[in-house]
């Protein structure tokens, strides 16, 4: 337990230094869902997003190539994948913003924006998590 | 230059997940499971990564990014119908699932069928926000 909470400072350490490097180098924000949304809808379509896609899939699958993969636990229920996907996906691109976005860019930058939308996303994912864990077992 | 270090980003940002756990559903449905088995790995994640970042805000003042342009200027703080309902939504499928987009896409070479099903969902939820947003930006 507390070696998961040292992992968890150390890796967080490393996406922050991440963000940073996109931040002092490139001039972006590191938004997961905005440079992914960018692509999809169009409204962001260059060589710069794509090569951090690359960066972010091909680096843990190069990782989980060495030291063997981690253990993601993901569900096999696909109405829950499918649901879970399409309300991630719209629910992102309308609040302009995810964890990596609004949580880690935005409350490092003391932007309101990103410290309402972290304390409506965090709030919904536990009354979710709790209505359906707790009070209909389904995950 | 710029695809260099946006790769580099990338694959810092995935290497973190990584090292954090965060790809595992399990570790962040814990943190969400406020009335069960509570995990506050988290909280140290977010921690660990705002550090650095409010470093380098404070940084940017006064300077431009190395290669070249300006730096993203603050959001206007005013909280809108579109963040509530986004956020909202997001954080109802971020419980369902245990994933976000970051984690969704450093996972997506070894979370099998299930990871990609998700990533086709969320893509597909991307697609189809910008006129659902539009709506929801003009006033009730």
């Amino acid at each position: 337990m507390q070696q998961d909470w040292l992992l968890g400072l150390l890796g967080g350490g490393i996406i922050g230094v991440a963000g940073a490097v996109f931040l002092l180098v490139n001039g972006r924000i590191m938004g997961a869902s905005g440079i992914m949304g960018g692509l999809v809808d169009g409204s962001g379509r260059n060589g710069e997003p794509l090569a951090f896609l690359a960066g972010l899939v091909g680096v843990p699958a190069l990782l989980a190539l060495l030291f063997g993969a981690p253990d993601t636990n993901i569900t096999g229920n696909w109405a829950l994948l499918i649901a879970a996907g399409l309300l991630v996906g719209m629910g992102t691109r309308i609040a302009n913003g995810c964890t990596s976005g609004h949580g880690v860019c935005g409350i490092s930058r003391l932007s309101l924006r990103g410290i309402v939308a972290t304390c409506f996303y965090i709030g919904a994912g536990g009354l979710t998590v709790a209505l359906f864990r707790h009070a209909l077992g389904v995950i | 230059m710029r695809g260099l270090f946006a790769a580099i980003a990338g694959g810092l940002f995935g290497t973190g997940l990584m090292v954090s756990g965060m790809v595992d559903t399990a570790k962040v449905r814990g943190w969400l499971d406020i009335f069960g088995a509570w995990d506050p790995t988290l909280a140290f994640v977010m921690g660990g990564a705002i550090l650095p970042m409010a470093l380098a805000w404070a940084y940017t003042r006064g300077r431009s990014p190395r290669l070249g342009g300006s730096f993203p200027v603050p959001s206007e703080p005013t909280a809108g119908r579109d963040l509530i309902v986004g956020s909202v939504m997001f954080g109802a499928g971020w419980g369902l699932s245990g994933l976000c987009p970051g984690p969704a896409l450093a996972s997506a070479t070894f979370n099998g069928l299930p990871g990609l099903v998700f990533l086709g969902a969320m893509t597909l939820g991307m697609w189809a926000a910008p006129p659902v947003k539009a709506r929801l930006a003009t006033p009730a």
